[in-house]
């Protein structure tokens, strides 16, 4: 399967049997969402079939797939806030009785023995909107069952979760799975993975590397899976290059219950690699920093003076730069030229008294072309020509513009190319080397250890771990981010 | 435990509006105690069937998050068609009268629907379109003449004057019952048919809804349809009400005061809730404000801004209401 | 197969060239240059909404609360004269008013964070009812020595409104196409949350386009006032139709991040021409009410229509 250009997928074989949860497991981008999403009708594969029951289907929707048993529960559940939960189970199927009258106490009682059947204690007739994320998904269950769904993919169903909802929904599932569902639980946290499932299939690079049973293998074994490159090769950077003094201090950062305690410092020369699953709350800390949110407490310095961020303008007038994780609705404006992509940030210092300079919009755009080795034809050019690469480097030379003192990147290689990715990485050693300080958030382990000095690695919303230049290995850091130290062989 | 706040909430809406209408009848009372002698209640009562049988139109295409500020047009083209036929053919039954305008307004609701579901033009574009293009076919079709109350026959003005009911001097006119019999109608589709749930949940969650397979294009035309016919409807009803049907003055400027019925009403501006009682209060509410301003010596020419500040109050409720339950449901 | 790019201002300028065509087969007195240049006086102060709107449009947002900015300041002003004040402080007045009604405007869309069609809807009762509160059914006589600017023209028979509106225009458009200030319409109305992650203050741009319509509206007062020597609460309705049926023909698009002064300047000389040719033609105002309606329809279909192709052609 391939998206945009990039294989997502490539000939993966699985089945899940009725009474068991099977568990995929693999890193961020190893493409275990998008098998589920495949499997749920959602994406429509470029090869290979999708069997159900023994026969081949064609899931050309969400629907398709529902009418054939299969159903979907997101990480952030499709609801409907204005209904109730009775309603939202059964939206678009409302039970009727006489001249096609909604039968509401029918549909109430039935919402009701379902919820019960799953063992959930939900009022049927209360409001969706204000029910906490794991109550929706519950809801979301219910509605999946109230259509005889014989398979069920919950896709980071716990991501957002408490350790007690999680529990909770584990009794859920085992009672569906002894009911004779075949799930499928998409995950990264290998805890859970070991705790709920019978079978584990591990992802790599789109590649399926192996299929286990918790009882005969441990952790650091998936683990290795999972990452599976030589590790020799791999070595934490541990480059030389003079450091010079801190230039970003984050003191004691708190974002409600999303992010707490989160301090750190980057010093000008350093690129520090922030390393976490999907939901630690990285992405979440940078976007306070930058002033896209406000923290709730604690402080940001920047060279040693304290930062007053309200928004992104004030922090680009500090010297803070971000490369946002979503490049195409985040990051750039896709019909604009390129070269207006570029000088997005700067504009005004490239007027006038308010006039606008075209010429040094078209040169300074080119001079960065040049520089970052940008491939195109025209720097007039719409920015949504470029291949995913290309157009990273785009944002990367709008902030690089801006002459910023601190540099965040959210996923920078996400969608690219090897060959831009190893520009890229390239890139920010130069940067770096002339003085920037840079903080990398990734999800790719091998870009972490390769790029970064050092790393440091959150984990629910906490910073859990940091280490030093050559500390890390891709075990360890994987055991970090997982909470799995106990088991670190 | 969040979610009862919610249900309260929405609840909340409609006691607003409800205090608001106390508010206004006291203070109107306070100043002159024939408030609500006779006359006014009359006046109050005569004032609500046209504004509650095109709001419950206009409820159903806010509540899909759409607008239709066409509908005064639509009311002014049926209610000319319908007066000139009543003009040509003395002899036409005033019940088949209601239906053709019923059945103009349709159309008109249908192409409105059509530019907006299928041809995807955003709402107040296309109905800002047609509302021009329909008043423009209303003096078309008319010459510019305006139909004369001895061309609508009495049992059409009869609506207005009688009625089922008679208490003290108070009626409770046909056309009264004409907007009960829609509201209901309306009322029992929300809450009874699959398709009234469909257009609840299209305005809660549209892309949820098109991911549970439920007929969005469909429902959206529909929704358009029924708003143009019960406005069509409103024409008739206004030649009722009024005893005459002027070119340029049938309907104009009627999407401004049914829109702000509907909102203040507690029909929700970014979409998925909203219920005919509050519509009916809304209505309520603005027919007793008309009336008070009477009373309270402050002329019609401030009725504009009073409509105008009440939708902006009624939106600023939504908006504030919306930001509570979002950091309600936030946690922070 | 061949990408055709076409200027979108293009449409337009065609589209007038053929009205003219038109025009000039149905009447003799179309041709008559003298008559159309004096005939342009009327589209004059639509024509400066339409500048306005040009901008709100680009940042996408609507603004349907024009013509009532526009007899808000120019009852206002008239009564200002009225009672006493002078010309020049009268207008000032006036044109400050503009600029806060529209700021008003402004501030409930971008802080506030409402729709812009509710609002402007909202605002267009309220700013026309305050007008209808102040005079009621009376009229305000502006002051003598103000009234008839339309009368007054520069050699070649070129009526003075028309110059102020060309003057108007090019500064409107050298604002949009080469300022800093309309670089960053065009970046918060093709993507409002990239442009505010990128340093740009998409709340202060949306308030400033919505207080340029309201200055575009005070502008319009007060021409208005010049040329009927009189303001009433009930002048100018239906004007924003215009004013928006012009920028959209003009090849605007009607979700923002698109669109040209001069585009809107084009399609406002075709709806001139279309109403006057409609005028000679003796079709009474409805009708061409009627027409331009289903104008503003075409002109939002044939947009989404290009797009689409355009968009398939890339892929």
């Amino acid at each position: 399967m391939a998206f945009a250009g990039v294989e997502v997928l490539k000939g993966v074989d699985i089945d899940l049997l009725p009474g068991e949860v099977h568990g995929l497991i693999g890193e961020n981008g190893a493409g275990k969402s998008t098998l589920g999403k495949l499997i749920a009708g959602v994406y429509r594969p470029t090869a290979g079939t999708i069997s159900i029951e023994g026969t081949p289907r064609m899931l050309g929707s969400p629907r398709q797939a529902m009418e054939l048993g299969v159903a979907l529960i997101h990480q952030e559940p499709l609801t409907f806030p204005d209904l109730d939960v009775a309603e939202n189970i059964f939206v678009g199927r409302q039970p009727t009785k006489g001249l096609r009258r909604v039968d509401w106490k029918s549909m109430s009682s039935r919402a009701g023995e379902l919820l019960n059947s799953l063992g959930v204690n939900l009022d049927p007739k209360a409001k969706v909107r204000g029910l906490s994320v794991a109550d929706q998904q519950m809801v979301e269950l219910a509605a999946a069952l109230s259509q005889n769904a014989k398979v069920l993919i919950l896709d980071e169903t716990t991501a957002s979760l408490t350790p007690k909802e999680v529990a909770e929904l584990f009794v859920i599932v085992r009672r569906l799975r002894d009911r004779g569902c075949a799930i499928a639980f998409v995950s990264h946290r290998l805890d859970e993975v070991f705790e709920i499932c019978d079978r584990i299939t591990v992802l790599r690079d789109g590649e399926k590397v192996g299929e286990r049973t918790p009882k005969e293998c441990a952790v650091p074994e998936i683990i290795r899976m999972m990452v599976g490159r030589e590790l020799a090769a791999e070595k934490h950077a541990d480059t030389g290059g003079a450091k010079g003094e801190t230039m970003l201090e984050v003191d004691g950062l708190c974002h409600g219950k999303i992010f707490s305690d989160v301090s750190f410092s980057i010093r000008k020369g350093e690129i520090v690699g922030m390393a976490g699953l999907v939901g630690a709350g990285r992405t979440d800390v940078a976007r306070a920093i930058f002033g896209i949110t406000q923290a709730t407490s604690g402080c940001v310095r920047i060279g040693g003076v304290t930062a007053k961020i309200g928004n992104p303008r004030e922090a680009m007038a500090q010297g803070l730069a971000l490369v946002p994780e979503d490049r195409q609705h985040h990051g750039l404006l896709m019909p604009v030229s390129i070269c207006d992509n570029a000088c997005l940030a700067i504009l005004r210092s490239l007027s006038k008294a308010g006039w606008v300079n075209r010429r040094a919009i078209s040169a300074r755009s080119t001079d960065y072309v040049g520089k970052l080795r940008i491939a195109l034809r025209d720097v007039s050019q719409p920015v949504r020509d470029l291949s995913g690469g290309n157009q990273q480097k785009v944002v990367l030379s709008k902030w690089l513009m801006t002459e910023p003192k601190v540099l965040i990147l959210d996923e920078p290689t996400r969608g690219v190319d090897v060959g831009a990715k190893a520009e890229v990485h390239r890139l920010m050693r130069e940067l770096a080397d002339a003085g920037l300080a840079i903080l990398m958030i990734s999800s790719d382990l091998q870009e972490v250890m390769t790029v970064s000095e050092r790393i440091l690695v959150m984990r629910e919303g906490r910073l859990v771990r940091s280490f030093e230049p050559g500390q890390a290995t891709q075990e360890t850091v994987m055991l970090a981010a997982t909470g799995q130290e106990a088991h670190a062989v | 435990m969040r979610s009862d706040i919610a249900r309260k909430l929405g609840a909340l809406r409609e006691v607003g509006t409800l205090v608001l209408l106390l508010v206004v009848a006291s203070a109107a009372f306070a100043k002159d105690h024939q408030f609500l002698d006779a006359k006014n209640l009359n006046s109050i009562l005569l004032w609500i069937p046209l504004l509650a049988v095109v709001g419950m139109g206009q409820m159903l295409v806010i509540i899909t998050r759409g607008i239709d500020v066409s509908v005064g047009s639509t009311m002014g083209l049926a209610g000319i068609i319908v007066g000139i036929l009543f003009r040509d053919h003395p002899g036409l039954n005033v019940f088949a009268g209601a239906a053709i305008g019923l059945a103009i307004g349709a159309v008109l609701g249908a192409i409105n629907g059509g530019l907006i579901a299928l041809a995807k033009v955003p709402p107040i574009i296309a109905t800002l379109g047609t509302l021009s293009a329909y008043r423009g076919l209303v003096f078309i079709v008319s010459k510019g003449d305006q139909v004369d109350s001895n061309m609508i026959p009495d049992a059409l003005t009869n609506w207005t004057l009688h009625g089922p009911i008679q208490i003290g001097g108070v009626t409770v006119s046909w056309l009264l019952v004409w907007a009960i019999v829609a509201a209901g109608l309306t009322a029992y589709m929300l809450r009874q048919t699959r398709t009234g749930r469909d257009i609840y949940s299209i305005g809660s969650n549209p892309d949820a809804a098109r991911l549970r397979g439920i007929p969005v294009t469909r429902v959206t035309f529909l929704v358009y349809t029924i708003c143009g016919a019960v406005a069509g409807l409103a024409g008739v009803l206004y030649a009722s009400r009024y005893g005459f049907v002027n070119p340029a003055t049938a309907g104009a400027g009627f999407e401004l005061i049914v829109i702000a019925a509907v909102v203040i009403g507690g029909t929700n501006v970014f979409g998925g809730s909203g219920t005919v009682p509050g519509v009916i209060l809304g209505c309520l509410l603005l027919g007793t404000i008309n009336v008070a301003l009477a009373v309270l010596g402050i002329d019609e020419t401030w009725q504009k801004l009073v409509y105008g500040l009440v939708i902006l109050i009624a939106l600023m409720l939504d908006s504030g209401v919306q930001k509570w339950l979002g950091k309600l449901s936030e946690g922070t | 197969m061949k990408r055709l790019k076409i200027r979108p201002e293009v449409v337009p300028a065609v589209l007038l060239v053929l009205a003219f065509v038109a025009g000039a087969m149905e009447s003799k007195y179309f041709l008559d240059f003298r008559y159309l240049l004096d005939s342009s006086t009327l589209y004059v102060e639509t024509g400066l909404l339409a500048l306005g709107m040009t901008f709100v449009i680009v940042s996408g947002n609507i603004d349907l609360s024009v013509a009532s900015m526009t007899v808000l300041v120019a009852c206002v002003t008239a009564r200002l004269m009225e009672s006493g004040w002078s010309v020049p402080s009268s207008c000032g007045i006036g044109i400050g008013l503009g600029i806060v009604l529209g700021a008003i405007n402004g501030v409930l869309i971008a802080k506030v964070k409402l729709p812009s069609f509710v609002v402007t809807l909202a605002t267009m009762a309220v700013y026309r009812g305050i007008a209808q509160v102040l005079l009621g059914a009376n009229s305000a006589k502006v002051t003598a020595s103000f009234v008839g600017l339309d009368m007054q023209h520069l050699p070649g028979h070129v009526p003075v409104p028309l110059v102020i509106f060309l003057i108007v225009a090019v500064v409107l458009g050298l604002i949009l196409h080469r300022t800093l200030f309309g670089r960053w319409v065009f970046a918060i109305g093709t993507n409002e949350v990239a442009s505010f992650y990128s340093g740009i203050p998409a709340a202060t741009v949306k308030i400033g386009v919505f207080a340029t319509s309201g200055l575009m509206a005070a502008f319009a007062a007060l021409l208005m006032d010049s040329r009927l020597g009189v303001a009433r609460f009930d002048h100018g309705q239906g004007l924003e139709l215009d004013a928006i049926t012009a920028v959209l023909l003009g090849g605007a698009s009607i979700f923002g991040g698109r669109g040209s002064i001069l585009g809107t300047v084009l399609a406002l000389f075709l709806i001139a021409v279309l109403r006057i040719g409609m005028g000679v033609a003796n079709v009474k105002a409805e009708y061409q009410l009627a027409v331009i309606g289903t104008l503003l329809v075409v002109a939002v279909l044939s947009g989404n229509l290009v797009s689409r192709l355009s968009s398939e052609r890339r892929a």
